[in-house]
């Protein structure tokens, strides 16, 4: 943020400082550009005014992994503010209110080696990685509008993929390049008062932080309901294991002693660059969205879009549902990046997808990727549909299995997937699974 | 036979370029000076023994940043400390070829008003050695009035270029905030710090100013200067308005022959052409020095926290982090910055920070406001720079609000981020007295031009009378 070093999450420890970043004595902060422009994009994207003047804070506080023994943030001025971010829900939108974003630098890497639970306290010795020192961090601070876990899951993925649309972070938890703590608390239905909340940490993933909120709705209701009373702490759950009850530490009021940072001056970003940056958002998912959704339904279509395979979903001609469930289905399977692949290649596999098996599909949707050439002649692999290819295999599976066959004309129609099942076998996979299911009915009937 | 106690940075830089002499004989003579006299001074904490570069070789204050040579800000706790990189300030000397003697000794972090208040003992008076040279960049101002450096950088936060300057009877500038990077300067109270040039002459520090000031894209706070620095030619004060703040000149403390001192430079400024008039500064001067004791010691509580024994510099080790930086604080710390880090530790708490810091921030832009009225008035505001002359050793140290009072007319001026140029007047009890000229923000061109001509008509012989 304030240096000039690389970012460079998986390499060697410690190959990307300078005086800035290790905090040498006499070294100064020189902001980022880029970083400063990126925020104020993002703050367009999340419907916040961008006030004319924002200014860096000194947060003093000891820790190793915070090398000058303050970090640059900003306190109560900072570069976005008031903003609101529409969340598409089956239902309607909703709207989640931006209290701020605001720029600071990352702190270093620290590694507790021996001890327990990695913490410093009672660590035989502790490592700092400096490389991650440093780094622009953006801290987005919502209002307590979200009121359900599916509803802070469906806020975080379209947030993620705002972020990663903006081309200002890849946004990946297991980079820690996005990272969240939830705060939580209930209140009686029909209340509106918000009641002591607890910090949820190291949530480290979507369908995490949904089950860390569910767990914590849940013990904060069973609290209230025996007669207690909820204690403000923060909660520190192990993403190795989801099950283990979180780590509990209450929250010290810590000072941090906030004075305006006196080696930088403040940013009063021009107005020109303010609203040069409103003009090149893109549209943004939540719009998207809601715009899919009339074709193909809201789950779809939120699937789709924060998945961002939207645009490939675009340029895929086809039944629009169709398209949209193989993109969800078959083709997140791949792990491909949608970007790479072929549209019209993946329309032909759609097309086709009736006369070949699931097997060749797989394989075609693939290669939209990797070979979209190839398409062709993977489709040609067709499935054997030719009844009376398949007949012959079907009488010799009725006659083997008699008493089966008894079963299935005695009501037991479940009996079918097992028929299919022994005719795909017979032919290797390679009949047409429509085809035989239609064949099997008719010779069953009689 | 070069006569280091007599040379100005000037005229060496005529010997090398004419090739009477070479950058490294010039080098030698100051190293050979330096090991006759700096046994008794003690204006270095090291020298450098190969020089680097043909001109004029240079003396830095020890809180400048110099790649493989120790900068220690005379501190315990950055012992052996040598950095990875220059100061912009020193690799402009390099870059102009002006070679490193040495780093010189000042008050631990810059935190003191006599030089006593380094780690590695206190630098003497080159003039009366029983006595301070002012501080804390009292090596540099030492190292230059014994001839020990032709010229040198020193550091101003509340007064300690101008005040140990005046002290050792020479002439050092405090820039316009601003005007010169602080990148790799060991920081002490960010929005005050200032590099400034040291010498015998006013027309050597405005060649060695020219050298290294201007907009550094390292540090956020520079700007461009608004126009290039010249060498000074004037010889009269023709159509200068010059304005004496009663406050300045009639504090409290004030002696009598340091005013007499000034009161004559006065009156020759007068003779030279000046128009002089009386102006004030009353909030200024009553409110500059608590002020500043609440912002700086803020500012330092701070930029002292990187001391703490993870990356460089001493560490004392023990069992667990906390208390690994409480004793390795503890034993690198000496008394001044320990008692200036609970000062501004304390200032900047919750509950305390609107009364102590927010308001002291107020309050200087009431000193500023004050200042710019009194310059649509006047040109050139002056006073005397230190309201005594050097004091003994030992005289102030037990009693930090009386070394605190040395400041206490270069602070206000230096609150409001304007520049100021102390020179020699005079002596009282035969140990110099220094002018101090106060000008408004980038203005230096007019203070240097102003003290040419004063520092012409003064004839002072900047040479220790006990040297001579």
């Amino acid at each position: 943020m304030f240096c000039r070093c690389e970012v460079a999450y998986f390499d060697p420890p410690n190959t990307h400082t300078c005086p800035v970043c290790l905090a040498l004595p006499g070294a100064l902060p020189v902001p980022n550009r880029q970083a400063v422009e990126w925020t104020i994009l993002l703050g367009h994207a999340l419907g916040c005014q961008i006030p004319d003047r924002a200014i860096f804070h000194r947060k003093n506080y000891f820790y190793p992994d915070n090398p000058k023994g303050y970090q640059i943030s900003q306190y109560d001025q900072p570069l976005c503010v008031n903003g609101s971010f529409e969340v598409p829900g089956p239902d309607g939108d909703r709207v989640v209110g931006i209290e701020r974003a605001h720029l600071e630098e990352d702190a270093a890497k620290t590694i507790h080696v021996g001890g327990v639970e990695g913490r410093i306290h009672g660590a035989e010795h502790s490592l700092v990685d400096f490389n991650r020192s440093g780094t622009p961090l953006v801290e987005i601070v919502t209002r307590p509008d979200i009121r359900s876990p599916e509803e802070a899951k469906a806020f975080l993925q379209l947030l993620r993929q705002t972020i990663v649309e903006l081309g200002i972070s890849d946004a990946e938890m297991e980079k820690g390049s996005l990272r969240f703590d939830v705060n939580v608390s209930v209140r009686p239905e029909g209340s509106d008062e918000l009641r002591t909340r607890t910090e949820l940490k190291n949530m480290n993933s979507f369908n995490f932080a949904a089950k860390g909120i569910e767990r914590e709705v849940r013990r904060q209701a069973e609290i209230y309901e025996s007669g207690g009373q909820v204690d403000q702490e923060t909660l520190h759950f192990d993403p190795g294991n989801e099950s283990a009850p979180p780590l509990r530490s209450k929250e010290e009021a810590q000072d941090y002693r906030y004075f305006p940072e006196p080696d930088l001056v403040p940013l009063e970003p021009a107005a020109e660059l303010v609203d040069r940056l409103r003009e090149e958002l893109p549209e943004l998912p939540s719009a998207r969205v809601r715009r899919l959704e009339t074709e193909i339904g809201f789950v779809l279509a939120e699937g789709l879009v924060t998945s961002g395979r939207d645009e490939l979903y675009s340029r895929t001609a086809g039944d629009r549902q169709v398209v949209a469930n193989v993109l969800m289905n078959e083709f997140a399977a791949t792990g491909q990046d949608p970007a790479a692949a072929d549209g019209a290649a993946l329309a032909e596999a759609i097309r086709l997808r009736s006369e070949v098996t699931p097997e060749t599909f797989r394989e075609a949707v693939a290669a939209s990727v990797s070979n979209p050439a190839s398409i062709g002649l993977i489709l040609e692999n067709r499935a054997i549909s030719d009844p009376s290819e398949l007949d012959p295999v079907i009488d010799r599976i009725l006659s083997a299995n008699e008493a089966q066959v008894a079963d299935y004309r005695g009501g037991k129609e479940g009996l079918l997937g097992f028929f299919v099942g022994q005719v795909m076998k017979e032919t290797g996979g390679k009949a047409n699974p429509k085809i035989v299911n239609e064949r099997l009915r008719e010779k069953l009937r009689a | 036979m070069i006569d280091t106690l007599r040379l100005t940075a000037e005229e060496a830089t005529g010997l090398v370029e004419r090739g009477e002499v070479s950058g490294a004989e010039l080098h030698r003579a100051y190293l050979d000076a330096i090991g006759e006299r700096d046994p008794e001074l003690h204006a270095y904490l090291c020298t450098v023994d190969e020089p680097e570069g043909e001109g004029v070789p240079i003396a830095l204050k020890d809180v400048i940043s110099t790649r493989g040579v120790p900068t220690t800000a005379a501190s315990k706790i950055l012992e052996g400390y040598k950095p990875v990189y220059d100061a912009t300030v020193a690799a402009r000397c390099k870059a102009a070829g002006l070679p490193l003697l040495g780093k010189t000794n000042l008050d631990e972090f810059a935190m003191g008003s006599s030089t006593e208040n380094s780690a590695y003992g206190p630098t003497h008076n080159p003039w009366d050695p029983s006595r301070v040279p002012g501080g804390s960049s009292g090596g540099s101002t030492a190292a230059v009035a014994a001839g020990l450096a032709p010229w040198a950088l020193g550091s101003d936060t509340g007064g300690s270029i101008k005040q140990p300057a005046s002290l050792c009877g020479v002439v050092g500038l405090r820039p316009t905030y601003g005007t010169v990077s602080r990148y790799g300067i060991v920081a002490f109270a960010s929005s005050l710090d200032q590099v400034g040039p040291i010498a015998k002459t006013v027309r050597d520090c405005a060649l060695l100013h020219r050298i290294v000031a201007g907009r550094d894209p390292l540090d956020s706070t520079t700007v461009e200067l608004p126009e290039t620095i010249e060498l000074p030619e004037a010889e009269d004060l023709k159509g200068l308005r010059v304005g004496v703040p009663k406050e300045l000149n009639e504090a409290d403390g004030i002696e009598p022959g340091v005013s007499e001192a000034v009161n004559r430079t006065i009156e020759l400024a007068r003779e030279l052409g000046a128009e002089v008039g009386e102006c004030t500064l009353p909030r200024s001067v009553e409110f500059g020095l608590p002020c500043y004791y609440l912002i700086a010691p803020s500012e330092a509580s701070s930029n002292l926290a990187r001391y703490d024994g993870v990356r460089y510099g001493l560490r004392v080790e023990s069992g667990d982090i906390r208390t690994m930086y409480e004793r390795t604080r503890d034993a690198g710390f000496g008394d001044e910055p320990k008692r200036r880090i609970m000062l501004g530790t304390y200032a900047l708490s919750a509950g305390y920070y609107d009364a102590y810091y927010g308001q002291a921030q107020k309050v200087r832009t009431v000193i500023r406001d004050e200042h710019d009225a009194a310059f649509e008035q006047f040109d050139v505001l002056v006073s005397p720079t230190s309201p005594t002359v050097a004091f003994e050793l030992g005289a102030r140290t037990a009693n930090p609000l009386a070394m605190y009072a040395a400041d206490l007319l270069t602070i206000p001026s230096n609150m409001a981020g304007l520049p100021g140029l102390s020179i020699p007047c005079g002596l009282s009890e035969g140990l110099p007295v220094g002018f101090q000229l106060i000008g408004r923000q980038f203005s230096e061109n007019l203070l240097f031009s102003t003290a040419h001509a004063l520092e012409r008509a003064l004839e002072f012989d900047f040479v220790p009378e006990r040297l001579r």
